[in-house]
């Protein structure tokens, strides 16, 4: 071929044309599903490092990888890798059943040695699995035909809550010893319904659905998961009909989209809204508390400024949750946060004083939750000064037990089992912990090792309700997930907020 | 800046000049890695507090940091990675378990060449807008061009680039959002320039799709650039169009295009050459909002990434590659100033 200059111009416009014309429309059938997903995905290993623990990335470990036990899209479990499950009588062993036929996206056959590396793996404190403390309490893996069966050096009785939860996930005992962890996260490979094609960091990866998937081929061959952290691009992305689906935009975008060229779906997940009440300065003042909370009318802000997007809730247990109690209410009464104001000397004139702290675009509408609250709490008798800071500072904050007298975060427990909300959030020697009252830790104490199902449900529900009557934490509301989607394609969206390509389906 | 200082010095000096000057880029370089690696582990939020999920007990907290090396004193942290960066090892990210070296390397290419073509883009638009702006000076195109630029500088990048997906992106779509290139593409190449490598390679369909992903992004960084360019130019040509030399061609008959482009362009583009030097290490730097706004995968987007996370190791990575970039860009602009002044190249 002779290039010269005018052939070089005519070519490159021909090229840039064609490039042009062959954007996607939402006209056209969809051969390649093409996903705007909201986070990066910096490692590949599900199990360890901080992506193992970031909820926003199981949906894609969940692509590739499958996990001990599979969790349906209302959260509860079924079988999945492990077909059933149970502890023995005395609750000193658990055993595990192995689903027979499997195999690995190379090809080999999926065995119960598998699981029981994987398991005894993170339980080894050298892999630097953050959930470590979890899988430590099994030990002494060992396989008997396909059933692998493990020694409770310590009884948790959610451990195989944990087997559907962050880190519990099944990796390839053989393939992952032959390449080691840099081989591996160059070249994943699990069980999971797609095997990763090509994988660019920071841009995207592409998925390739796996034919011996167990669960059934999924319907969309290819998958391209673009990684688009920006909300407004994400949008534009759909919008254009560059990717066929998105989540996490504005509320507002969404209410304009979904009725026009694309479809919505948007559903309630396990992600919720609180504030933190940490017991120094004023707080410990139960007056206050309660005053706090009552002067919140958590309906009108989920309606205000979350366009209605929001479940309100008044425990740290939402509807899907094991021990929500839908008797719990803490009603919204100005009238009440002035009696119990004033019975501790604050009036509108002579307002209590705190901080509260915030995180400002990490969470919808966060900053502005948090404005709207103080302005109402100012009608009350509260005078909050509100500080904006960085989530990492309110890790490092809550770790130390140094955050504010009042600080907004979110709570995600796709599990929904109350010891992974309540009782993480609110029992004193936790790291994560705020509130440290020692009559909270006395009535939580007893519920950690509860081997009676019934009985450690039911003594969680009196502590969510002890909580309540005594505010120690403000609950606000559970969030839901936006997720807009082509015509072409039926989403289904999942509790945990894991969007799934598995679960789509050509419309 | 106004070049190296070497009016009428011979080889040896010259040399010895360049040498001080490499000295103190590496001083400088110095000071930057001191000063990042101190600074991120005083700020607040750390990554073993950001990775602990609830119900983690301070025994745990201990292990993992003891695991990524966060339980020894600073000091003594700051020596064992800077022991590991004289011999080419700048650690291993936190997030992505790869070396940062590699990391940070991998990505360079992506930045320099979105850098390099929005630097070109600017240089274009601001020139055509300098050339015409003198060659009508005084009347309303020059006042248009005025207004334009104007309003170049006035919005920042980022809201230019916003602007632009939704004319490009949405309403005309006819440039790509997000990323680098087409997924589905298969790509022969075996350097991270894509760019360069596709038309070295003589591959068009590639280095169509790779400027139809390039395009908005370098334009937004392009544009406030572009107005600074075209202010600068404007202002030298005009003063230069004034001096005798221009004057005396204008009597020879040439046409003032003609004059403005043979005569006075030349002597007008060298304080234009200086500022393009100083605003490409600011390019550079803007490129972190903008390649995360177009989810371009570069350094910047990277950067953001490893700042949420508390990725120390890669934070420190990068900031001492944008340092690199820095010094040596600046390095770069002062020899060529050197080398194109007659009165410095001369003495």
């Amino acid at each position: 071929m002779k290039l010269n200059r005018r052939s070089l111009l005519k070519l490159s416009a021909a090229t840039m044309a064609a490039g042009a014309v062959g954007l996607p429309s939402f006209a056209q059938a969809i051969d390649e599903l093409v996903i705007a997903y909201n986070v990066n995905l910096p490692s590949w290993d599900p199990t360890v490092g901080p992506s193992a623990v970031n909820p926003t990335i199981q949906g894609l470990y969940q692509s590739v990888f499958d996990q001990y036990i599979l969790q349906q899209p209302d959260l509860t479990p079924a079988p999945g890798l492990l077909t059933e499950w149970g502890w023995s009588d005395d609750k000193k062993q658990v055993w595990m059943t192995v689903r027979e036929g499997v195999t690995w996206h190379d090809g080999s056959p999926f065995t119960a040695e598998d699981v029981a590396w994987s398991l005894a793996r993170v339980a080894k404190p050298e892999t630097g699995s953050p959930i470590q403390f979890v899988w430590g309490t099994l030990a002494n893996h060992r396989v008997e035909g396909n059933k692998v069966i493990a020694d409770v050096a310590q009884f948790d009785p959610t451990i195989f809550k944990w087997m559907y939860f962050l880190t519990g996930y099944v990796l390839p005992k053989t393939y992952y010893e032959k390449v080691g962890a840099e081989g591996f996260e160059a070249a994943p490979i699990g069980t999971g319904p797609y095997m990763v094609e090509k994988f660019e960091r920071n841009a995207y990866v592409r998925l390739k659905a796996n034919a011996n998937y167990w669960g059934g081929k999924p319907d969309f061959d290819t998958v391209t998961i673009k990684f688009v952290p920006d909300a407004a691009a994400r949008v534009a992305e759909v919008e254009s009909g560059n990717s066929h689906v998105t989540l996490e935009m504005p509320y507002e975008e969404y209410d304009r989209l979904k009725g026009g060229p694309l479809a919505g779906v948007s559903a309630p997940i396990s992600d919720i809204g609180m504030i933190f009440l940490n017991d120094i300065e004023v707080m410990t003042d139960a007056n206050v508390r309660k005053a706090a909370a009552h002067a919140i009318d958590k309906q009108a802000i989920i309606d205000r400024l979350l366009s209605g997007y929001g479940v309100k809730i008044d425990t740290l247990e939402t509807p899907e949750y094991a021990a929500y109690d839908a008797s719990i209410t803490v009603e919204y009464s100005p009238e009440k946060a002035v009696e119990l104001l004033a019975a501790s000397g604050y009036s509108v004139d002579n307002p209590v004083k705190f901080k509260i702290q915030t995180t400002k675009g990490f969470k919808p509408k966060d900053y502005e939750m948090i404005q709207a609250i103080v302005g109402l709490w100012r009608k009350v008798g509260i005078e909050a000064e509100i500080e904006v800071y960085e989530i990492a500072k309110h890790y490092e904050l809550r770790a130390a037990d140094q955050l504010a007298p009042a600080a907004f975060y979110n709570w995600g427990n796709s599990v929904g089992d109350p010891t992974t909300s309540t009782g993480f959030a609110m029992f004193g020697p936790s790291p994560h912990s705020v509130w440290d009252g020692e009559d909270l830790i006395g009535m939580i104490g007893p519920r950690w090792g509860e081997a009676d199902e019934a009985k450690r449900i039911e003594g969680w529900k009196a502590v969510d309700k002890y909580i309540a009557e005594n505010a120690l934490v403000i609950p606000l509301l559970q969030y839901v997930q936006p997720i807009l989607h082509a015509p072409g394609v039926v989403v289904t969206p999942h509790a945990s907020g894991a969007l799934l390509p598995h679960l789509m389906k050509r419309a | 800046m106004c070049g190296l200082h070497m009016e009428g010095l011979g080889p040896m000096q010259i040399l010895r000049v360049l040498l001080l000057r490499l000295l103190t880029t590496a001083i400088t370089l110095a000071g930057v890695a001191v000063i990042v690696f101190f600074v991120i582990r005083v700020v607040p939020g750390n990554p073993i507090a950001m990775m602990l999920p609830p119900g983690a007990t301070d025994e745990d907290i201990a292990r993992l940091s003891a695991l990524y090396g966060l339980d020894k004193p600073i000091v003594t942290q700051f020596g064992i990675w800077l022991s590991g960066v004289v011999q080419g090892d700048f650690g291993t990210s936190i997030t992505t378990r790869q070396p940062v070296l590699a990391l940070v390397l991998g990505r360079l290419p992506a930045t320099l060449e979105l850098s390099i073509m929005a630097l070109v883009m600017a240089m274009i638009l601001g020139g055509v807008a300098a050339l015409a702006g003198t060659r009508f000076r005084g009347g309303r195109t020059e006042g248009a061009i005025d207004v334009a630029n104007g309003m170049a500088l006035s919005v920042p990048d980022f809201l230019w680039g916003l602007v632009l997906i939704l004319l490009f992106g949405v309403l005309v779509p006819i440039f790509h959002i997000s990323g680098r290139v087409t997924p589905s593409l298969e790509l022969p190449f075996v350097t991270d320039f894509y760019l360069f490598e596709s038309l070295f390679r003589l591959r068009f369909d590639l280095w169509a799709d790779i400027v139809a992903h390039m395009f908005m992004p370098a334009l937004a960084l392009a544009i406030p650039l572009a107005a600074i360019i075209g202010q600068l130019l404007k202002q030298s040509l005009k003063e230069t169009m004034n001096l005798d030399y221009v004057t005396l061609s204008r009597t020879k008959g040439y046409g003032e295009t003609r004059v403005i482009l043979r005569e006075a362009l030349r002597n007008a583009a060298l304080p234009t050459l200086t500022l393009v030097g100083v605003q490409f290490t600011f390019l550079i730097g803007g490129t972190v909002i903008i390649e995360r706004l177009f989810s371009y995968e570069g350094l910047g987007n990277m950067a953001i990434d490893a700042v949420v996370n508390r990725d120390l190791p890669l934070i420190q990575g990068i900031v001492i590659l944008f340092a690199v970039i820095f010094t040596g860009v600046n390095l770069i602009v002062d020899l060529l100033y050197t080398v194109l002044n007659p009165r410095l190249r001369h003495g």
